[in-house]
């Protein structure tokens, strides 16, 4: 099975939302709220337990003609190639699917918390609520419609959404349209456009997700340089091998010696 | 003063989510730290024929483990599955090998308090308890230095800048506040004429503790500073002093019944200040863009990118 996943070109995005209700709609998430946030046009404020497609509206002085510009990006989970949630999960809730993905298994979760603070992109999270909520008290986030791919569907995200901004596909192909649309843009005078997430050398070995920006990751609320905490795992274990050893050897060894 | 550094983020929003655990998981990472360094000097005192000190000790470490093990059912999303935590063994998940360990350790903890007080036992067990007492703390020993190491590597392995950054000495100042508490413990429960290897113990463990801590502070870098800031800071400071005035007190006073009493407690209380501190370091170094962007940014231009 070849791996899917996303191109999300924020260049060609309206900000209309489409694509957080069909997610809502679809998966069934449960509404958490409703607040005026005072961040433009967004007032959902950001990707969590029940928000698994969030569109980021940004205003900014316009560079060239003093104009400004709106920035609008559909933001989701990056579907790691090493991704920290999963490597974490003690229950083996998350998984990798067929198709790449990265999938919480609600049966299994026990809500114990661990891939929150994993994940470098603050994406996953677990839905408050309790037993009273659906799958309250569980991690949740985007399965990349797992059910719907399942049936040979696209994800509703990327179905819904009316500039083709969300495009779905094989990985490989999507690299590729991404640099296609890079090197397009760069030639009509549009420099400050950039991929996120399409190199398999970054930190996280290559999102699922990638996207074309027209800014740096971090006004879109995305870390510049994110890395898989897993990679220094095994030094960590070295690490705390060694302080077990030594706390052994000390209180052992203040039983040695004289008496009292 | 620092110069605050300069850094762009969205809607001065947090890019990270703060671990949603809650005080529980900070008092885990302390009673497991009492639970590890207790099963060592009982298992020591056993063997050197100190009963007072064996007893407290073994006790000691019943007491903290069940209490950690509540403490981790009750941060649970969902308590009644926390039996899905051993469908697999994972290593490259810290709380799946801590679940392993811990699984290892209670019972043999277990076995060896269950000895200190016989009547609690039914009868056709005593015997067997009596003779698989000393087995059983010698394995509960084995594994302590594990359960009180492994927590750092727990916290470390998330993209929390703070924890993180830390990760080359936390298991070592974890290992020095568990030692510093269980010594401490000792100290406030067993005659001074047998608590002279918990005095040593927790002298050692309170100076590398306070030797860690030091170093972690610069190889942390921006990462430490909420080390210093708000409640974490008001913790840590609590933590250090109690931690210092504990040895003190123990290396001047520890042979005076209640000058070591009351050194003991200060290095109880010294190691769950670190504990709380640290994690609330952590929690709050999620939650401001800085800690994720700035840190990132030079790390990209050291690389040239
Ligand atoms: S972005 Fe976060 S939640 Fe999504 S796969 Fe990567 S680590 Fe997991």
């Amino acid at each position: 099975m070849a791996r899917m996943g996303f191109f999300t070109d924020t260049s060609v995005c309206i900000g209309c939302k489409a694509c957080e209700v069909a997610c809502k709609e679809w998966n069934g998430v449960p509404d958490d709220g409703f607040d005026l946030l005072g961040s433009s046009y967004d007032n959902t404020g950001g990707l969590g337990a029940s928000t698994w497609r969030h569109v980021a509206f940004i205003e900014q002085p316009a560079k060239a003609n003093g104009d400004f510009r709106w920035l609008m990006e559909s933001d989701v989970c990056k579907h790691c190639t090493h991704a920290a949630c999963l490597d974490v999960c003690p229950t083996g809730s998350l998984f990798r699917t067929e198709f790449g993905s990265v999938v919480v298994q609600d049966d299994i979760c026990n809500g114990c918390g661990y891939c929150v603070p994993a994940c470098p992109f603050g994406v996953i999270d677990r839905r408050s609520g309790g037993t009273a909520v659906k799958n309250g008290g569980l991690a949740q986030k985007c399965t990349l419609c797992y059910d719907r791919l399942g049936a040979g569907m696209t994800p509703a995200c990327a179905q819904t959404c009316p500039t083709e901004s969300i495009q779905f596909g094989d990985i490989d192909e999507l690299r590729a349209r991404a640099d296609a649309r890079l090197r397009e843009l760069h030639e009509s005078g549009v420099a400050e456009a950039q991929l996120y997430g399409h190199d398999p050398d970054d930190g996280i070995g290559g999102a699922g997700a990638m996207f074309l920006l027209l800014d740096e990751p971090e006004t879109y609320g995305l870390p510049p340089d994110p890395v898989v905490t897993t990679r220094d795992l095994p030094d960590m274990w070295k690490r705390a091998a060694l302080a077990a050893v030594a706390m052994a050897a000390g209180v052992l060894g203040a039983f040695a010696g004289r008496r009292g | 003063m620092v110069p605050e550094a300069e850094f762009t983020s969205y809607y001065g929003r947090p890019i990270l989510k703060a671990s949603p655990w809650q005080d529980d998981i900070p008092a885990y990472l302390f009673l497991g730290g009492l639970a590890g360094g207790s099963a060592l000097l009982g298992a020591g005192a056993d063997l050197s024929r100190r009963p007072a000190l064996r007893r407290a000790s073994r006790l000691g470490a019943l007491g903290a483990i069940g209490l950690s093990f509540a403490a981790l059912v009750h941060d649970l999303g969902r308590p009644s599955r926390f039996v899905n935590m051993l469908r697999v063994a994972k290593p490259t998940s810290p709380m799946s090998v801590g679940t392993w360990i811990l699984t290892a350790f209670g019972p043999c903890v277990g076995i060896a308090a269950a000895a200190e007080v016989p009547r609690l036992v039914p009868r056709p067990l005593r015997g067997l308890v009596r003779r698989a007492a000393r087995p059983a703390g010698l394995a509960a020993a084995a594994l302590g230095p594990a359960v009180a190491s492994y927590t750092a590597v727990l916290i470390a392995d998330t993209s929390t800048p703070t924890w993180h950054e830390s990760y080359r000495e936390l298991p070592f100042v974890f290992v020095g506040s568990a030692a510093a508490a269980s010594g401490g413990f000792g100290m406030l429960l067993a005659p001074v004429a047998e608590a002279g290897p918990a005095r040593r113990s927790a002298v050692g463990g309170a100076l590398l503790e306070l030797a860690a801590s030091q170093r972690m502070e610069t190889s942390a870098g921006l990462a430490a500073e909420p080390l210093h800031t708000g409640r974490a800071g008001a913790l840590l400071r609590a933590s250090q002093a109690l931690t210092l005035a504990g040895a003190v007190g123990t290396l001047l006073g520890g042979r005076s019944r209640p000058l070591a009493a009351a050194s003991g407690a200060a290095l109880l209380a010294g190691s769950a200040c670190t504990r709380f501190g640290i994690f609330h370091a952590g929690q709050e170094s999620a939650r401001d863009p800085k800690y994720t962007v700035v840190p990132q940014r030079e790390r990209m231009a050291e690389r040239g990118d």
